[in-house]
């Protein structure tokens, strides 16, 4: 009896412990977060002296969004446009590939060629590609556009999302494709109407991660664009290079461009969950 | 039409005077090779893109590299130098620098992180509630951009008003320049990037220790063994893949690092925490020596393939002892 109580007892305790070493991460992770976002609610001087208490104000981000000389709304729609549409070719391009590399009959070293080519190009600093497709951006004339930078966004997520949707048409049973196919399917219809749906999550998985990567992409962005073609994080860069810096409008930017991150971990968290662990398991 | 399945020995069964249905079924692996068109049309975007964006760039980078690219009126002029710019590397003080740098940052901040996430996703494997929430919560840094994580840290570690310093204040020390100071600037670095990625190793092997069987557990509990024999015998023997896979993909996106370096320091004080990318990007974009700067790409993606081949023939060498 006092026995299992003991036991009882120290279970309680383990347990304890354990969530208070867990809380302890979780406030290291979320103070610096919650303390930049402050930060966009204050005064230059309240932040400056360090005070703890402030009376918050709105003044940061009326400046950032609405003031004549900011370009930051300009800075959002060019990141949504860059997300959005990278994120779409990239699916596209990705599933059809990983379809026919993997269920049409390749001779073998094809696809490892290709596949291990595009693992190659995963671990290449982007920043030693940007000079490359600079130089090409400039010679077809799509110098400073957006459509370089949703290029150059797409091939970089390539292989990851290539190798997500392996993973999922894999899964797709043969015997599926077998039956749509004897049932005198053509190829395309087989792929959209079979295979696509079979492979939803694995296409919400790889694009919310494709939108992420590109909303957050900076080294590339910043070398393709100009002023009026920049993304968010060129946009909050600009700030840290000033003379003086503006920190209290830094932290506001830095607050607004957390936005989509947070409602894709509110809707969205499940498939980033299944896209980012889908290595580690398999 | 018989190409395809040529040397198959399903195609050689097959009656040669019978043209061969269309929609004839795969017997083994592989769904559809008889439709080739589509085969090729389905790949070729992926295959396009990797060659126009991908190989085209290498190239482009390659043949820039034996030259010096000078701009007289809006007109490039390319002055060839051989091999002189691959010679300068080896005792070009930046380059040097980064390279040490890169290393230094990939081993000290990926250990931490592993070390960190592995013992977090332990203890949050043992936690009856919450589990969920801690997940939540982990999830934020790894979504944020690297931009926004150099922001936040530039705050948190500025001398004068950071929440760093005021936090060693509250402990009677003296503040510290983390950022500019030689001593300290790298280890600044490393720890924000450990802030940003534990929470990535976290998830990884929380996801790995959360798939291991159980049956395997039960069993050892019934031979009585306790929590460090657990550990060593049954938990990581069986989570060593995954312990690979995110520490590989950790270290490969830890080599790239740029954008924290970029917004923290810009490399300095002096060369303190100068890396690769950054090296890369001053050539380039800053200076201007194009040819130079391809030099340096093409020796650090060819360092990077070597490292890729050394890792996979490592691997090789593991799989095949007994």
């Amino acid at each position: 009896m006092s026995a299992r109580t003991a036991t009882r007892g120290r279970r309680r305790l383990h347990s304890a412990v354990r969530h208070s070493v867990l809380i302890v991460a979780a406030v290291i992770i979320v103070v610096p977060m919650i303390w930049i976002i402050a930060a966009g609610f204050r005064t230059q001087i309240s932040l400056l002296m360090g005070r703890v208490w402030f009376t918050p104000i709105l003044a940061n981000f009326q400046e950032v969004l609405f003031s004549a000389t900011s370009d930051f709304l300009t800075n959002y729609r060019n990141s949504l446009v860059v997300g959005i549409s990278s994120t779409a070719l990239c699916l596209v391009v990705a599933t059809l590939a990983a379809w026919s590399l993997h269920r049409m009959r390749w001779p073998r070293w094809v696809v490892h060629v290709f596949l291990g080519w595009a693992l190659v190009f995963q671990m290449i600093p982007p920043i030693a590609l940007a000079g490359a497709w600079f130089a090409m951006a400039r010679g077809v004339g799509l110098s400073s556009t957006l459509v370089s930078l949703v290029l150059a966004h797409t091939v970089l997520n390539l292989p990851m999302a290539l190798w997500l949707m392996g993973v999922y048409v894999r899964d797709v049973p043969i015997e599926l494709e077998e039956a749509a196919n004897l049932d005198g399917a053509s190829t395309p219809v087989l792929l959209w109407r079979i295979v696509v749906p079979l492979v939803a999550p694995g296409l919400a998985a790889a694009g919310v991660l494709c939108f992420v990567f590109s909303w957050n992409e900076f080294a590339v962005a910043l070398n393709l664009t100009v002023k009026a073609t920049a993304t968010v994080p060129v946009a909050i860069a600009k700030f840290a290079q000033d003379y003086e810096i503006d920190y209290t409008q830094m932290a506001a930017t830095a607050a607004l461009s957390i936005l989509p991150a947070l409602l894709l971990l509110l809707f969205a968290q499940r498939y980033i969950v299944k896209g980012l662990t889908q290595g580690a398991v398999k | 039409m018989a190409m395809s399945t040529a040397g198959r020995p399903v195609a050689a069964v097959a009656s040669p005077a019978m043209p061969r249905a269309r929609h004839r079924p795969m017997r083994r692996r592989g769904g559809f090779g008889d439709d080739r068109p589509w085969r090729w049309a389905f790949f070729s975007p992926a295959l396009l893109l990797m060659l126009a964006l991908g190989l085209l760039p290498l190239v482009n980078l390659l043949t820039t590299s034996f030259y010096d690219v000078t701009w007289t009126r809006a007109a490039a002029v390319w002055h060839g130098v051989a091999l002189a710019h691959y010679a300068a590397l080896p005792a070009d003080p930046l380059f040097r620098a980064g390279l040490v740098n890169n290393v230094v940052f990939a081993l000290a901040a990926v250990g931490g992180e592993m070390l960190l996430g592995f013992f977090l996703a332990l203890l949050c494997s043992r936690i009856v509630r919450g589990t969920a929430l801690y997940r939540t919560i982990f999830l934020l840094p790894i979504l944020t951009p690297g931009i926004v994580i150099g922001a936040i840290w530039k705050l948190m570690l500025n001398y004068d008003f950071g929440l760093v310093n005021q936090m060693v204040g509250l402990l009677g020390l003296a503040p510290q320049d983390w950022l500019g100071s030689p001593r300290t600037a790298l280890v600044a670095v490393i720890a924000v990037d450990i802030w940003h990625w534990t929470p990535f190793c976290f998830l990884l092997l929380l996801a790995g220790i959360e798939s291991l069987p159980q049956d395997v557990y039960e069993a050892v509990h019934i031979d009585g063994a306790g929590f460090w024999q657990e550990l060593r015998y049954v938990t990581l023997p069986l989570l060593a893949p995954a312990i690979m896979v995110t520490a590989a993909f950790r270290v490969m996106v830890a080599f790239k690092v740029f954008d924290e370096v970029y917004l923290l320091t810009g490399g300095g004080p002096g060369t303190a925490t100068e890396v690769l990318s950054y090296t890369i990007y001053q050539r380039f974009f800053t200076e201007n020596r194009v040819g130079y700067g391809a030099a340096m790409s093409v020796a650090v993606i060819f360092l990077v393939s070597m490292l890729l081949v050394l890792s996979i023939a490592a691997r090789r060498k593991a799989a095949a002892e007994p």
